[in-house]
């Protein structure tokens, strides 16, 4: 088949950027749409220019690395996917595909569609963990979890931190990746202790780093390549509730 | 050299408990005087960076990945072993060590795996503190599964994902002394080198990924945690960037580097579909439980797998292992299904691949069992490769998976270097010569949580706290190097790809160098990495500078690394003249075409040591004694 | 900072007043409507007067009335705190966006939808309320009391083809803004329920059909009848 690809291309942060058309014919339709780009770069480098970047890197779906606004959408046309895992065969021959990096304030262009996403590892180091630390922990077995608990908290925890649900968002809010966390966390009993303190912080965080605010469209929701739910984002304003209105017996100063 | 294992004394049981008593310590006051440095952020990574920024010391961590979230660790999907004997099935610590030397083929340290299997038990209790979602049972306990090489149920597992959850724990815990201020991250930026002061391990310069700039970072230890090697072939289930550079330039300045031959092929991967290829992917192994391995009878039958009769198709593993069938060990399996292809009977498009049928399976239990049993792997594939499981057969290959050789260390993973540290898939030590199931998420975790946060303060508390800095010499020659070396990869500019290179290694250690191996095949690979390293410092072109952010650079800098690493893998192989868990040598086999050890002459860990550009490298053997278990040969017939 | 400050500070403190103040203008919607239902009746206009005037001297409804005034500003007011805080995160917009495969029209456009809402309000406070606190209304008496004679105001207003129609077309517009911001408001106070939320996002459906279409069927009603 043939495509033609259209690409954002920005030497680096400051450069305004612009598409480039790139015309591929004869592609094999078992091709996973990164590997598409590989052989574009291939092209490109014995062409002696300069390859378009990208993040990727298990190339399985799971790792989060890759991040690209194909057709419109995150991660392109397939519910459930990543780019990586998106093959070509969900393509028309002949067909325009236009490739954006993510677009969010919190998440600048670094080069072509590399994005940081420095933002997110700051939102979980603001307070997305149980403070244990090595050892001196009770025997795995003295904490029971009901098995739907402990699965619908695993639902929350499959999250891959791609920032597919900010790229989604029309308001590229990051609810949906805070919410997976603070979800899985208050879901289950080791996570009850901090549960206020840790949905304050990351809440807090996640405005400073300037997500936008959720107006529950439910197109991160949609466009998520683990398909987590929208229910996680209602407990994370749970949980904003608790956390504000609850006085605590003892306060402190932080 | 003489290498000191500094395996303790006394009766397997109390050797770690004896140990860790014996071990130096710092005062909790003085540990913040002291700075380690960890490269890598997967599972050893992230739980060794932030246990020891627990106890104090300040750590610095470093990853090639745009968040250390991103470490291949991730990409696991079956489960963590332990030793907890919930289930009730006489399972215990000395049952996980002994399958775990068997598995590993007998070419690993007795102290070590026990130590490993001995810890299995924390890391479990860990991980549940830390939030980590194991499956459960209805009344709320942990579940288990078993898993190859094992007749106990010890594997605890997070549905696909566990090794996702693992690292998310480890991640998450990092994170908390990020936080905290001890750990300071630095994602997208690659370890070029180690420098040595005075003969220790004293620091290292990296490449800001970013802006290209090259940077030092000293310390009083480093750690390198920075996974396996498997992509030296290319195509592996690893991820596209992991790469052996950090542990490789290690080598170079005088590392012992062990085992390299040991190679983990795994026998359910999606085959490759085309030269564009640039990944594998692995299927689970439990598939083998319910599907029927088959290439037809005839040579070159080109027919679709419907049409073809019952009485034309060769059940081959059914056929040639009655007892074991489908079901034999991951190498015993992928030689087979190399074997039948080699014939000319693999199917698919490219003949390099075999059927995995579930037809029977769903007739005898229903779609329904089969769905809920296999469900998302079957949409995982069909995903992929666009063909539906349930009606037609899937095709599947081997694939390198796990590379079990690596850095030397001694009982206190310690390298040959003293202050350097290797943990994880990097060092060589707890796998012997084929790693069982569910066996690396552990040793990682182990080596992480509760190896090193003892064994480096030993080191540490005879070390002065004064701290040597970067404008030191020392540092300023390696940078130096480091930049000249990037220079001149640039400065080549000639007409062949990185990728174009990579992959020509790629061909050659997987036909010579791969499932299974000759004299003469080595040989011959040994000539031909020889020219595809020729080919790389005169024709390979790397478009932009060193000077900004290159992808293209990066990618050639491992590949170099690559190569040579291919060569002594080579030389590894071709010395060890014996079959032994992943290296299979076809001269060295039983009449039914088993592997054949050779206990009286291979029973050591090969470690080889670097002798400067060109040289070949002096090999050096630490003798495994067992006291503890009895050596005996593999039979699946 | 104190919470409450944090609270206003926070997105989600600012979507949660968002919320409450939605559902109280909800609550509102269905008193308001009960009380017009009164239109309907075959009386002249009799009950509807009498009942106007209850709702503009009983001194506890002008209290409840300021409430009411003060939700819609403050709903507008933080709308458009928000509205620009979700531009503002995203200064670089996409090429090529097709966000109807994974979100309603309607859950884009609340601010939209909103605006034409803000402006029939202002519209429908003119034609009567403000008539009928500063303008010249017609009185009538019943039982020997004088009151304003706001049914014929109405029954005049929507005889008019032009004055029917914008309220249909406004209502309709409620009718999106209601069925995504009913469900919405729950969503946001954490009210989402696995085993409740399909109900809540049926009554939220229910109520933005039923609601606007009665409240548009009485325009429709005075302009056929003054047909007639």
């Amino acid at each position: 088949m043939n495509v033609t690809l259209k690409i954002w291309r920005q030497k680096n942060a400051t450069d305004k950027g612009r598409f480039e058309t790139y015309e591929m014919k004869d592609i094999n339709t078992h091709m996973s749409f990164l590997e598409l780009i590989d052989v574009l770069n291939e092209k490109l480098e014995m062409e002696g220019k300069e390859p378009i970047h990208f993040d990727h890197d298990c190339r399985e779906g799971i790792c989060g690395s890759c991040a690209m606004y194909i057709n419109g959408r995150p991660h392109g046309p397939m519910k459930g996917t990543t780019a990586c895992q998106l093959h070509m065969r969900h393509f028309k021959d002949g067909e325009l595909i236009t490739v954006e990096p993510w677009r969010a304030r919190a998440f600048p262009v670094i080069k072509d569609l590399m994005v940081d996403r420095s933002a997110f590892d700051r939102i979980i180091q603001a307070g997305g963990y149980i403070s244990v630390n090595t050892g001196g922990v009770p025997d795995a077995n003295e904490i029971p979890v009901s098995k739907e608990v402990a699965d619908e908290a695993f639902n929350a925890a499959t999250c891959i931190g791609c920032g597919a649900c900010v790229a989604a968002c029309k308001n590229a809010s990051a609810m949906l990746f805070v919410s997976a966390k603070i979800s899985q966390l208050a879901l289950l009993p080791q996570g009850q202790v901090e549960r206020q303190r840790r949905a304050d912080k990351m809440i807090a965080q996640m405005d400073a780093e300037g997500f936008g605010a959720c107006t529950n469209t439910q197109a991160c929701s949609a466009e998520c390549p683990k398909e987590i739910d929208m229910v996680n984002i209602a407990r994370l304003n749970w949980e904003f509730v608790k956390a504000k209105m609850h006085s605590k017996a003892i306060e402190v100063d932080e | 050299m003489r290498l000191e294992s500094k395996t303790p004394e006394g009766p397997l049981a109390e050797q770690w408990t004896k140990h860790k008593f014996n071990l130096k310590l710092v005062n909790p006051a003085n540990k913040r005087k002291y700075d380690i440095i960890v490269v890598g952020t997967g599972l050893a990574g992230a739980s060794a960076a932030a246990s020891l920024a627990e106890l104090g010391y300040n750590v610095k961590a470093f990853c090639f990945q745009d968040s250390a979230r991103r470490a291949h660790s991730i990409a696991a999907q079956g489960g963590i072993n332990a030793a907890k004997n919930y289930q009730n099935d006489g399972d215990s610590v000395f049952r996980l060590f002994y399958d775990t030397i068997k598995g590993g083929d007998y070419r690993s340290r007795e102290s070590n795996v026990y130590r490993l299997a001995e810890v299995s038990v924390n890391i479990i209790d860990q991980c549940v503190a830390q939030g980590v979602p194991f499956a459960r049972e209805y009344g709320g306990l942990l579940a288990n599964r078993s898993f190859g090489g094992a007749q106990v149920s010890r594997t605890f597992y997070a549905r696909g994902q566990t090794g996702q959850q693992l690292l998310l724990g480890a991640y998450s815990a990092m994170s908390r002394q990020v936080a905290n201020g001890k750990v300071k991250m630095y994602p997208r930026t690659e370890m070029l080198d180690l420098v040595i002061v005075e003969g220790k391990a004293r620091g290292v310069v990296v490449r800001n990924l970013l802006t290209g700039e090259i940077e030092s970072h000293s310390a009083h230890a480093v750690v390198l945690a920075t996974g396996g090697y498997g992509n030296v072939y290319f195509l592996s289930t690893n991820a596209m960037g992991c790469n052996a550079t950090a542990a490789w330039r290690a080598h170079k300045k005088g590392a012992l580097f062990s085992n390299p031959c040991y190679t983990q092929i795994h026998p359910t991967c999606i085959p490759v579909s085309g030269e564009y290829q640039s990944k594998l992917t692995l299927m689970s192994e439990s598939l083998r439980n319910d599907g029927r391995v088959w290439v037809p009878k005839q040579k070159g039958d080109k027919r679709s797998p419907q049409q073809i009769p019952e009485q034309e198709r060769d059940y081959y593993l059914e056929r040639k292992y009655p007892s074991f069938g489908n079901l034999v060990p991951r190498d015993v399996a992928s030689r087979n299904a190399k074997a039948v292809c080699d014939e000319g009977r693999g199917v698919g498009e490219t003949g390099l691949a075999v059927y995995l049928d579930f037809a029977d399976a769903i007739k005898r239990d229903g779609m329904e069992t089969i769905s809920a049993k296999y469900g998302n792997l079957f949409e995982m594939y069909e995903k992929i490769t666009g063909y539906n499981p349930y009606e037609t057969p899937m095709m599947i290959y081997p694939a390198v998976h796990y590379t079990m050789g690596g850095l030397w260390v001694d009982y206190n993973l310690m390298t040959t270097i003293p202050g350097l540290y290797a943990l994880g898939e990097c060092n060589f030590s707890d796998h012997g010569a084929n790693r069982l199931g569910a066996s690396a998420l552990m040793q990682g975790l182990a080596d992480g949580y509760f190896v090193i946060p003892y064994t480096i303060g030993d080191y540490l508390a005879g070390m002065p706290y004064n701290k040597i800095p970067t404008s030191h010499e020392a540092f300023k020659k390696v940078e130096e190097e480091v930049r000249t070396r990037l220079k001149k990869i640039i400065s080549i500019d000639g007409s062949q790809t990185v990728d174009q290179i990579h992959k020509k290694l790629g061909r050659i250690m997987w036909d010579k160098c791969g499932m299974s191996r000759t004299a003469e095949g080595l040989k011959q690979a040994r000539e031909e990495v020889k020219k595809v390293k020729d080919e790389f410092w005169h024709d390979v072109k790397v478009i932009g500078t060193d000077e900004e952010l290159n992808q293209t650079l990066e990618k050639a800098s491992r590949v170099a690394d690559f190569i040579e690493l291919g060569s002594l893998m080579i030389e590894d192989a071709l010395h060890r003249n014996e079959s032994c868990g992943g290296h299979f040598r076809e001269e060295y086999q039983t009449p039914e075409g088993e592997a054949k050890r050779d206990d009286e002459n291979f029973s050591y860990v090969a470690a080889w040591e670097y002798k400067g550009e060109g040289l070949p490298e002096t090999l050096h053997k630490e003798q495994l004694v067992f006291e503890n278990v009895k050596l005996t040969q593999r039979s699946y017939k | 900072m104190s919470w409450f400050k944090q609270v206003l500070s926070s997105t989600i403190g600012k979507k949660i007043i968002m919320s409450l103040t939605g559902l109280f203008l909800i609550s509102f919607l269905i008193v308001h409507l009960s009380g017009n239902m009164l239109l309907f009746k075959d009386d002249e206009g009799e009950a509807f007067n009498l009942y106007a005037e209850f709702m503009t001297t009983n001194p506890l409804i002008r209290i409840i009335s300021i409430v009411l005034y003060a939700g819609i500003i403050i709903h507008v007011i933080y709308s458009l705190i928000l509205s620009l805080h979700n531009k503002k995160a995203r200064p670089v917009g996409y090429a090529e966006a097709r966000p109807q495969q994974n979100s309603s029209w309607k859950s884009r456009n609340m601010g939209i939808l909103g605006l034409i809402i803000l402006i029939f309000l202002l519209i429908h406070m003119r034609s009567f309320w403000y008539e009928m606190h500063f303008g010249s209304v017609p009185t009538k008496s019943y039982a020997g009391v004088e009151v304003d004679d706001l049914y014929t105001v109405v029954v005049a207003a929507f005889s008019q083809w032009w004055y029917a129609g914008f309220y249909v077309l406004a209502m309709i517009g409620l009718a999106f803004h209601l069925s995504h911001g009913f469900w919405s408001a729950f969503q946001t106070l954490g009210l989402n329920h696995r085993k409740f939320m399909p109900m809540i996002k049926k009554i939220s459906l229910l109520f933005a059909i039923v609601v606007p279409l009665l409240f548009a069927s009485m325009p429709v009603y005075f302009f056929i009848k003054s047909l007639a």
